[in-house]
């Protein structure tokens, strides 16, 4: 191969590497920088139906009680029935009533919702102010309140994906349209 | 709204009824009652001002340039404000609404737009704020709110209407702002999500993206990527200025025609990912029981629906004769194609006059012109939306979603008018 060929065969190479590495780190416009693993770790508080992103630690449902009633009972009520804020407990088997009492144990489908709720809104006043542990004691204490837990569990990761919630197959798809109006014009 | 058990609800819009009554009921009669207060010095000095005498405002230099840095409107509209009830359990997570009634054309103006918080209004500094872009894509991103404006930019007149507008039960909301006042349109400006996407490269198993607010409720909610792919934008611009605090400044996620709760405010995060989040909002809140005691989730499309906004309830024709009915029309699945309106109870409907322009998942301006005879009548409008659906009757709705069903309500609105001219919402009677 003549050298000049050769030359010629490493550059395009090169070139096409380069661009195969740009093309990695970069978008079409270039802008933004990457996001690195701990900043991505810091703000990503998302917890899957399944329990997946749910953090180490673990409560106990007497310790959420005590968190409970320090943090909670001013708007959810003595033992979560209700005030300024939601109702947290019982309504199961209201649903197909008249009057559907939609709570934590009658309506919510998915347990670990419950642990992603919690710590990024509540309470109102300091949200994301409370401890994974102190988080999962009061998840557990909610949970108890509508007997889907015993009085002496200790919830973690694990126990609290496993939690199958009376509701959980209470969701359906929208199948709007689902009336139809005739559009009548003259005497209708 | 959602916070609220039924009878706040009713506790709420019975008294903002009362209070708008009063209100608009002084605003539109005060010209036909003018008379009545004539030698009065009120009465006198309005006199000096009216034909053949020349007005005070005439006699004197105004206001000099810069007596107001941000303009505002003239103090004779001081009652031209948003719908905030007085007597909440709260104000942290609540609502306010769009004086419908008393606006004209399709645009809401910023200080009017309805609004609807979970965790109250956040003062951000846009220089501290970041968005951050992960999960299934080719490389996760943080943008500074320069970084977003320097994508390329596009602007959308869209309506944003928030799922529960109005609920099912009574009492229906007297006003046309009680009702369906989480309601508004505006000029947005942002960049196209799928730009923002594409920076990032998304995999192939990237199926939803879950948006997070930087506010007290971290909002989150889960839209399908083929809304983000389509006309979804990330906002920073409303009517020409950017985003008021209460709309989500500086950034936010728009999805024209979903309901407004998707619309996340004060936008942080971009969470790429193969199923929903099933967040909190989609399912104990944002969904749609049914009588069965089942209930609909992802509920997303805004359905197409109508309004009259004049004459409405609260306010009062003075005299027979000639009036301008006029309203407002919209749906999330496109373009309104038809408005019909009825003048005498349902019996017959006759199109309506449509206002360009006809903008896609936007609020278009009806107007009929109408003779009123003086009689005691019922009136009211339905909407056709280009995939030709017709707005239903609320008795439609009920028959199959029942009153216990809380959102998506797009039922036709009848106004009662009462031999003296009052307007009342006849659903009520």
């Amino acid at each position: 191969m003549p050298p000049m060929r050769k030359v010629w065969i490493v550059a395009v190479a090169t070139l096409l590497l380069t661009c195969q590495a740009r093309a990695e780190t970069q978008g079409p416009y270039g802008i933004g920088r990457v996001a690195t693993p701990a900043e991505i770790a810091g703000w990503n508080i998302d917890i899957g139906r399944d329990g997946s992103g749910l953090p180490p630690g673990s409560g106990t449902v007497s310790h959420g009680r005590e968190v409970f009633e320090q943090q909670c009972i001013a708007c959810h009520g003595d033992k979560g029935q209700g005030g300024v804020g939601d109702k947290l407990v019982g309504g199961q088997g209201t649903l197909p009533t008249a009057n559907p009492v939609r709570t934590v144990g009658s309506y919510w489908p998915y347990a670990p919702t419950l642990f992603d709720y919690i710590r990024r809104a509540m309470p109102q006043n300091a949200p994301q102010s409370l401890s994974n542990d102190d988080v999962y004691a009061v998840s557990a204490y909610i949970l108890n309140l509508n007997d889907l837990l015993p009085a002496d569990a200790t919830l973690d990761a694990k126990t609290l994906a496993a939690i199958k919630m009376p509701n959980r197959n209470g969701f359906g798809v929208d199948p709007r349209p689902d009336v139809k109006n005739p559009a009548c014009m003259s005497g209708c | 709204m959602t916070e609220l058990t039924d009878a706040d609800n009713e506790n709420e819009l019975a008294l903002t009824s009362r209070r708008h009554f009063l209100r608009g009921g002084a605003a539109i009669g005060g010209a036909a009652i003018a008379g009545g207060f004539a030698g009065t010095p009120a009465a006198q000095a309005e006199a000096n001002n009216l034909p053949p005498n020349v007005p005070e405002w005439m006699k004197a230099p105004g206001d000099p340039m810069g007596s107001q840095l941000y303009g505002e409107p003239s103090p004779f509209e001081k009652n031209v404000i948003k719908n905030i009830p007085k007597n909440l359990p709260q104000y942290i997570s609540a609502s306010g609404r769009t004086p419908l009634q008393d606006l004209d054309g399709i645009i809401t103006p910023n200080g009017l737009f309805y609004e609807r918080h979970h965790g109250g209004v956040p003062t951000i500094d846009p220089a501290q704020h970041r968005l951050m872009l992960h999960g299934l894509v080719e490389r996760p991103l943080i943008f500074t709110m320069e970084d977003i404006r320097r994508f390329p930019s596009e602007s959308h007149i869209y309506f944003l209407e928030c799922s529960g507008n109005p609920v099912y039960k009574k009492p229906y909301g007297k006003t046309a702002s009680d009702l369906v006042g989480l309601l508004s349109c505006a000029e947005w400006t942002g960049v196209s999500l799928k730009l923002v996407l594409a920076e990032a490269g998304l995999k192939p198993e990237a199926k939803w993206v879950v948006a997070e607010g930087a506010d007290a409720a971290a909002m989150t909610r889960s839209i399908p990527i083929e809304k983000c792919l389509d006309d979804a934008m990330l906002v920073y611009s409303q009517n020409g200025e950017r985003l008021r605090p209460q709309q989500g400044y500086p950034l936010r996620l728009l999805v024209p025609g979903f309901e407004g709760n998707m619309n996340v405010k004060w936008l942080r995060r971009l969470h790429v990912v193969a199923e929903p989040a099933y967040s909190r909002e989609e399912t104990s809140k944002y969904t749609d029981p049914m009588p069965d005691g089942s209930a609909r989730e992802f509920t997303f499309y805004m359905e197409a629906k109508s309004i009259i906004t004049r004459p409405s309830g609260g306010q009062r024709l003075t005299a027979k004769g000639f009036h301008e009915i006029t309203g407002i029309a919209w749906s999330g699945h496109g373009k309104i194609r038809r408005v019909d309106v009825s003048v005498d109870d349902g019996k017959n409907w006759q199109e309506a006059q449509l206002q360009e322009p006809i903008l896609t998942r936007a609020l278009t301006r009806f107007r009929l012109p109408w003779h009123w005879n003086g009689e005691p009548t019922i009136i009211q409008s339905r909407a056709i939306d280009e995939t030709g659906y017709v707005q239903p009757t609320l008795a439609e709705l009920l028959a199959v979603r029942g009153d216990n069903h809380f959102y998506h309500n797009n039922a036709i609105w009848p106004w009662h008018i009462a031999e003296d001219g009052e307007v009342t919402n006849a659903a009520n009677a």
